[in-house]
């Protein structure tokens, strides 16, 4: 076990854990922080997407050693007090969720294809979104809401 | 699937609970005191503390917030909106002030088993009734109040209101509704549809905020228990089989890992219920869990299918396909019809082992103490789940508390409690609570599988290009197998879905079936046996089509014969319609054509494409569900499947929310595009080859359909379910879509076009 200072959504954790633990399981266990979810273990399903620096990681594959000094942004951490991230908006402005498992990880996918390209095209989107598996199949919505996001933004 | 389907009892449930109404709950002084709102003088609110809980649905409270009971699962269908919605329309309740508590399992409600898509067909007007009787009671209440006739009073929206303008709220209304005697069932009026405000109209599921902030709480998110361990289980590959020996030293040495300890495996049949045994690594934090397991030593017994392979068992189902088999459904002479034709479409279909793969994986937490035990758990039924731990822990029923989580998707999975016993029998071993997790892995690898399939069809053309003949044969374990060896033939229930139910006007039909003894956990998938059934007929029918020289959807129109309701009775003794009466719901060839009908001209069908592209049909009466299909493919160079767009039109009796009905289709195309495309599950040596979804694939953003439209077919019949009907035509469609791109037919699922 080692002690790791970790920056999550602004601010400062200590946390206790062996250093090889995925930090998946550092934010649901040690900080409760349970938005992001455990899918699969191997990064092939996104639903433990979180960003690192702003960059989409995947969670479960991401040691909670090689993030210190980083600053990890979880689903938790992307709205503005009670003011839904405009991605959230257009999820809800769309009705995408079914059963919503996936959803948290799908929006922080979103949220960085949408920092780094503000106005994806359809490939640019599937490209984007190709880590991110809904078993419930919302992908049309998840698409319209990644339009109207952009579309939202960009005014 | 459930075969047997009770009458809804909840209404006769709402009347004894009526009688209970002096049991309401009452605390501090009872003042009667009326709160002004606001700036407005309106009696709105009454006693803060009061409830009235006329039935066990429904709560006012003295606030005027109304309590709606879910007692359905919610795994992505929106039933734990959709019914609470059904109340508050009939009750006149206002949306907003409506909050919904998800129910226990309790047999109380009635049946919770939330399954077979039959949620809203059997709720739907007894929870009406219930609504409608609250809000009768509202309007007396009020009538007393004002010293006036009750007809002189309507209850809309949160507020009983008097002829003369006068209003008071259902909060200030509350206590006193609770002093009136319950009005007789006959006295109660439902709405009549044209003054339907949530029911047919747009709404949002009521969890949709908290999920995209992550604050929903899936069954993997259950953390309030203080001092909760977590466990997995290492278990035997081969379902069912023991254990030789193992090695705890290794696991026991990964720091926070604190106890390993070996649950009994249930042989085979291993049964719906029970878990697979194996050894339990329960520790401090997930992590040090799977860690302490894979640094286990264990060495396996062969069971029973140790010999079991997959590719060999299907080859053996397909080569008793094409021998005689048992008769299951009979009309004319088929041999001689088939031997009189003039052309014979003589065809095979096989269908592979399917996971669920949800995108929560089986979990629990479980709370067992003191002879009691209590459990939080994504499971479809919460009753058969708490039966299942009072057997598993020697207790009462009354002594298990099964609360429901959201479900991060079912499928059909979360229906067996097997997963929730593990969990129980962990804690009770820890003595304290315990949440046990499966990984990707082990919901792959241990799965109550759909079952594989091989279909034999011969059909036949006569002279005058007519169809005169239909066999059918179809091998598969059945869902029984999995609890009892001795049910090694599909049953009557599996065969009605898809095969037996054929509604064609065909002179001679014959269905057969052999046997094929379950050889690994076999249950039941987002709409079962349709699955390989519809996909076999869908696809031979466009065979005939074009054996005929006649357009698909014709060819099925003119099979159909005249408008008119089948009465299976004579045609086969095993037909089940869903467990419902046929005259309740019959089954509606005018229903079928209408939806066929709307689909080509909605559709553009027949519209002119690309190379490589192309259009497929198929339409399916299931779970009394009518629904016709239009897909449009493309198929590039590289053998690339993209689907640009899917037609459905559904028939699904009066659509009580629409939106959601929507939804399901759209879904419900995606993941028939999973089964048809991307999903296989092969078993060399009894044990599952695939593990993850590197290997196990499911349909991404780019296999799924770009654009479903869905048509809803307006209408006034009874409700109907929407959570399975929207797979099985989609498939067949599919790949006689992938025919008109290419001209290859695909037999074998999934697609392999290269």
């Amino acid at each position: 076990m080692a002690t790791f200072q970790l920056n999550v959504n602004g601010e400062l954790h200590k946390v206790e854990a062996a250093p090889n633990t995925p930090l998946l399981w550092v934010l649901r266990d040690n900080l409760s922080l349970t938005g992001t979810k455990y899918g699969c273990g191997m990064a092939q399903c996104g639903a433990c997407t979180v960003h690192l620096d702003g960059t989409a990681v995947r969670s479960c594959s991401t040691p909670v050693s090689s993030v210190e000094n980083k600053k990890v942004t979880t689903i938790e951490g992307i709205s503005s007090g009670e003011e839904l991230h405009p991605v959230q908006q257009a999820w809800i402005a769309e009705n995408v969720p079914q059963c919503g498992y996936c959803q948290t990880g799908q929006i922080m996918s979103a949220v960085s294809l949408l920092s780094k390209n503000p106005a994806p095209n359809d490939s640019e989107i599937e490209a984007g979104m190709s880590g991110n598996i809904c078993r419930c199949g919302t992908y049309e919505r998840i698409r319209k809401a990644i339009k109207r996001a952009s579309n939202t933004s960009a005014k | 699937m459930k075969v047997e389907i009770n009458d809804s009892k909840i209404y006769k449930v709402n009347r004894r609970d009526f009688l209970k109404a002096t049991s309401i709950s009452m605390s501090g002084l009872m003042l009667g005191i009326s709160f002004s709102c606001t700036n407005t003088s309106k009696k709105l609110a009454g006693n803060p503390d009061f409830t009235f809980s006329p039935n066990l649905f429904i709560s006012i409270h003295g606030n005027g917030d109304v309590s709606l009971v879910a007692h359905r699962s919610e795994m992505g269908t929106g039933i734990r909106t959709s019914l609470p919605l059904v109340m508050a329309d009939e009750m006149e309740a206002d949306w907003n002030r409506v909050k919904v508590v998800q129910a226990t399992g309790d047999e109380k409600y009635g049946d919770q088993n939330t399954d077979g898509s039959y949620s809203v067909r059997m709720f739907f007007t007894p929870l009406r009734k219930a609504g409608a009787t609250v809000r009768l009671l509202l309007e007396q209440a009020a009538a007393k109040e004002w010293g006036v006739d009750a007809s002189e009073c309507k209850a809309q929206n949160h507020e009983v209101v008097h002829s003369s303008g006068k209003t008071l709220g259902f909060g200030y209304l509350a206590e006193k509704a609770a002093a009136l005697p319950v009005p007789d069932e006959s006295s109660i009026t439902l709405k009549s549809p044209k003054d339907f405000k949530y029911i047919t109209k747009q709404s949002s599921i009521v969890d949709l905020k908290d999920i995209v902030t992550g604050k929903a709480k899936f069954g993997f998110d259950s953390n309030h228990l203080p001092n909760t361990k977590i466990a997995v289980v290492k278990r035997n590959p081969e379902p069912g089989a023991g254990l030789t020996s193992f090695q705890a030293e290794k696991a026991m040495a990964v720091p926070g890992v604190i106890k390993v300890f070996t649950l009994n495996a249930p042989g085979f049949p291993t049964t719906l219920n029970k878990p697979l045994g194996g050894v339990v690594v329960v520790a401090e934090n997930t992590w040090a869990a799977l860690e302490g397991r894979k640094a286990l030593d264990v060495s396996w017994s062969k069971g029973a299918n140790a010999d079991y392979d997959s590719h060999s068992y299907n080859n053996g189902m397909l080569q008793r396909a094409k021998t005689k088999g048992k008769v299951r459904r009979e009309n004319g002479q088929v041999d001689k019809a088939l031997a009189g034709a003039k052309k014979v479409i003589e065809v095979d279909y096989m269908v592979p082992l399917l996971s669920h793969a949800p995108m929560e994986t089986p979990c629990a937490l479980a709370h067992v103490h003191d002879n009691v035990c209590e459990v939080w758990a994504p499971v479809q039924d919460p009753q058969g789940t708490r039966k299942a731990l009072a057997e598993a822990l020697g207790v009462d029923v009354k002594a298990v508390t099964v609360n429901v989580t959201l479900l991060g998707g079912a499928f059909g999975r979360k229906s067996k409690p097997d997963f929730v016993v593990e969990a129980a029998l962990a804690s009770k071993t820890m003595g304290s609570p315990v949440k046990i997790l499966w990984t990707r892995e082990d919901d792959i690898q241990h799965d109550f599988y759909h079952f594989p399939a091989a279909q034999h069809l011969k059909v036949g053309i006569d002279a005058n290009n007519k169809v005169t003949s239909w066999l059918h044969r179809s091998v598969f374990p059945p869902i029984g197998g999995t609890s009892n060896a001795a049910e090694k033939e599909a049953s009557g229930a599996e065969l009605s879905m898809g095969m037996i139910d054929l509604p064609f006007a065909i002179d001679n039909v014959c269905c057969e079936t052999h046997e094929a003894p379950a050889k690994t956990r076999i249950g039941w998938l987002r709409s079962v046996a349709n699955i390989h059934h519809m996909y076999a007929v869908g696809c031979t029918l466009d065979e005939v089509a074009h054996a005929r020289g006649v357009d698909p959807i014709q060819n099925v129109l003119e099979l159909l014969g005249s408008d008119r309701n089948i009465d299976f009775g004579p045609i086969t003794s095993e037909y089940w319609n869903y467990g419902e009466k046929p005259e309740d719901f019959p089954w509606s060839t005018a229903r079928f054509r209408n939806v066929i009908e709307t689909v080509k001209d909605k559709s553009g069908w027949g519209k002119s494409l690309p190379k490589g592209s192309g259009q497929g049909f198929a339409a399916h009466r299931s779970f009394l569900t009518y629904v016709a299909c239009v897909v449009e493919v493309t198929v590039d160079a590289n053998n690339k499947i993209r689907i640009p767009k899917v037609d459905y039109v559904v028939d699904c009796g009066i659509p009580v929310n629409p939106e959601r009905i929507k939804s399901q289709f759209e879904g419900g195309a995606a993941f028939a595009a999973s089964l048809a495309l991307k999903s296989e599950i092969t078993v060399t040596t009894g044990a599952v080859q695939q593990s993850n979804f590197h290997n196990y694939q499911v349909a991404r953003m780019s296999d799924a359909p770009y654009e479903t439209a869905v048509h809803i077919i307006e209408s006034n019949e009874k409700p109907t379910g929407v959570g399975e009907p929207p797979i099985p035509p989609l498939i067949p469609a599919l790949c006689n879509a992938i025919f008109a791109a290419t001209g290859k037919r695909v037999r074998q699922l999934p697609v392999r076009l290269a």
